[in-house]
């Protein structure tokens, strides 16, 4: 024992290799602080699995309050450690104010989401409990990535998202279309995740480390291996790996299916809380490792960007299916939120930041009115299908109609103060065309959005809607989001405070 | 003499012939085969950066890649599974609901 401590503290003197990341990080303890949250979440998704396994089946018991218990207590844990960065295991994890910012949004998304589950599995004859822990693990695996700063942190994280994420969106195991969504959404993903190791180990092998602040000082010191075609490949491998998680085009073809096919509660999570775990990591990686590499990157995302709004915009058009309608404006949305990516400013960041949150309420909310409208099976969640809803069901048709302005961007919702603070940050940037182009695609996405309403209103319907029974659970699920959708659209300036202090 | 240059053209081909794998067969097992040997191939690439720069972290990556590909297995084939288990078939072709 006290040749490996003297070994150890040798190694040290000499600042030999395994120890190097020390030295980077200036932090050589372990510090349980820097991801308390997430290893409380963790526990209290195994303790949840343990009692799913013990309860009678097809009970769930107090399965969802606890998952609910649980997102709070690592809430407010997140909310105590607001401006303290804690920095913990040499380097890798750093639970700072972005960290902090990013996991609300994810807690908020599966808080959201579960309040929305259990009529819905009720109805959809679903009696696998073991949903509620896998949501807990996929949130926990998105607040890794969010505070990740090595790459294998930040892949493990996206790795344990991405898993929960095939069993959910597979979890009907007897609806065929649900076993398609999981099986294409498991297949593509793996894919992906080839391409995104493969970029890691050829930027590990250019810069020597897997450390994004090590990463970016071997950039920073020597400059001309930024030509070297081993960076170069690595970087465009990684983007092509984050960009398939974001759902960008021209990697956003399993979007649609996997979203239409998923059951509505769980696309309504994946289309917020990944999505927006996968743009923290892409925001950390490109920002921090390889940002002296943003003149080759930033001319890449210009051109998925407008790729991306271009895609989902026109594809939405042509969509009756509700579900997949969301599905595609789900990857426009992802375009307008990589114009903050491209933008690389503080308020183009910040405006990232805030548009997550924003979209989290809003489409989260969009998709909670369809778990309502939808009969089992979901049949009917097209465009006939609500033909007549305004009249039969006012109030719905109503709520749904303040989430769709807020998806378009129309004042006083929170989709138009989202997208005003990104596009503000490309033109500060100098990035006119971009801006121009985004605004563009806002006005083709009032086409579909406003079609879903006119079809609501002004359409005879052969229903009555009598199905429609909001339980306790969704209804203040569909009230918080409105409430987001409404606060953040009027009053923006304290959130958005909050998101400058966070982005870097 | 086997150099670090022959490792990575090797990891390469290994990485492109899985690439093709997943683009052209059509049995979603051989899809999930060949997504492994795109993995494989980048733990050799790891590997053998690691030995080029004296450096752990690469073989440190290579034991998460293979933790995290055994759970994709597991997960993969249990999707696998309930998927035959409703239509007698793995074939991608057979993967025909959701479209547009």
């Amino acid at each position: 024992m006290e040749n490996l401590v003297q070994f150890v503290s040798k190694n040290l003197e000499q600042g030999a290799e395994p120890f190097k990341g020390i030295a980077d990080a200036g932090q050589a303890t372990v510090n349980f602080s820097a991801i308390m949250p997430s290893m409380v979440l963790t526990c209290f998704g195994l303790l949840l699995l343990m009692v799913v396994a013990f309860s009678p089946k097809g009970k769930s018991g107090p399965v969802a309050g606890l998952s609910l218990f649980a997102l709070a207590v690592t809430g407010a844990l997140s909310i105590a450690g607001w401006n303290s960065t804690e920095i913990g295991f040499v380097g890798t994890v750093a639970l700072d104010n972005f960290a902090t910012f990013f996991s609300l949004i994810f807690l908020l998304a599966a808080g959201l989401t579960i309040l929305m589950s259990g009529d819905y599995l009720k109805r959809e004859g679903c009696t696998i409990t073991e949903y509620y822990p896998i949501i807990i693990f996929v949130t926990a695996g998105a607040m890794w990535m969010a505070s990740g700063t090595e790459l294998i942190t930040i892949f493990l994280g996206l790795e344990v998202l991405s898993i929960g994420l095939y069993i959910l969106a597979g979890i009907f195991r007897n609806n065929l279309k649900s076993n398609e969504a999981g099986l294409k959404y498991f297949l593509l993903g793996a894919f992906s995740t080839g391409f995104l190791l493969y970029g890691i180990a050829l930027t590990y092998g250019a810069t020597g480390t897997t450390r994004l602040a090590g990463i970016a000082s071997y950039i920073s010191a020597n400059g001309d291996v930024t030509s070297s075609p081993l960076l170069l490949a690595g970087m465009v491998l990684m983007a092509v790996g984050f960009l398939f998680k974001v759902g960008a085009a021209p990697f956003h073809m399993w979007t649609p299916d996997v979203y239409q096919g998923a059951p509505t509660p769980i696309t309504a999570f994946m289309s917020a809380g990944p999505k927006a775990a996968a743009l923290a990591a892409f925001i950390r990686v490109f920002m921090l490792g390889l940002e002296g590499m943003k003149v080759d990157w930033s001319m890449l995302f210009w051109i998925v960007a407008v790729l991306t709004m271009i895609v989902g915009n026109f594809m939405a058009i042509q969509q009756t299916n509700l579900k997949r309608m969301l599905a595609y404006s789900s990857i426009a949305h992802a375009g307008y939120a990589l114009v903050g990516l491209v933008a690389a400013n503080a308020i183009g960041m910040s405006g990232i930041l805030f548009y997550m949150l924003v979209y989290t309420f809003m489409n989260i909310g969009a998709f909670g009115v369809l778990v309502l409208i939808g009969k089992k099976g979901e049949e009917n969640l097209t465009l006939d299908g609500v033909a007549g809803m305004g009249y039969k069901s006012p109030v719905l048709a109503v709520v749904f109609s303040i989430f769709l302005f807020a998806l378009m961007g129309i004042p006083p919702t929170a989709g138009f103060t989202g997208k005003f603070y990104i596009f503000a940050g490309a033109v500060e940037s100098g990035y006119i065309w971009l801006a121009i182009i985004g605004v563009l695609n806002s006005a083709v996405s009032l086409y579909y959005y406003l079609r879903v309403m006119v079809s609501m209103y002004f359409r005879p319907g052969t229903e009555d809607f009598s199905w429609i029974k909001p339980g306790a659970a969704i209804t203040v699920s569909l009230v918080i989001a409105l409430a987001g959708v409404l606060y953040l659209g009027i009053l923006p300036g304290a959130v958005m405070e909050m998101a400058k202090l966070a982005a870097f | 003499m086997i150099t670090l240059n022959h490792y990575l053209v090797l990891s390469a081909i290994l990485f492109s012939l899985g690439t093709l794998g997943v683009l052209t067969r059509r049995n979603a097992i051989v899809i999930f085969m060949s997504v492994e040997l795109m993995l494989n191939a980048v733990n050799l690439t790891f590997i053998s950066f690691s030995s080029y720069l004296g450096n752990l972290d690469g073989q440190v990556f290579v034991f998460f890649v293979m933790a995290v590909a055994a759970a994709e297995a597991a997960v993969g084939l249990a999707l696998m599974i309930a998927f035959h288990r409703n239509k007698d078939s793995i074939d991608v072709e057979e993967f025909n609901l959701l479209k547009w």
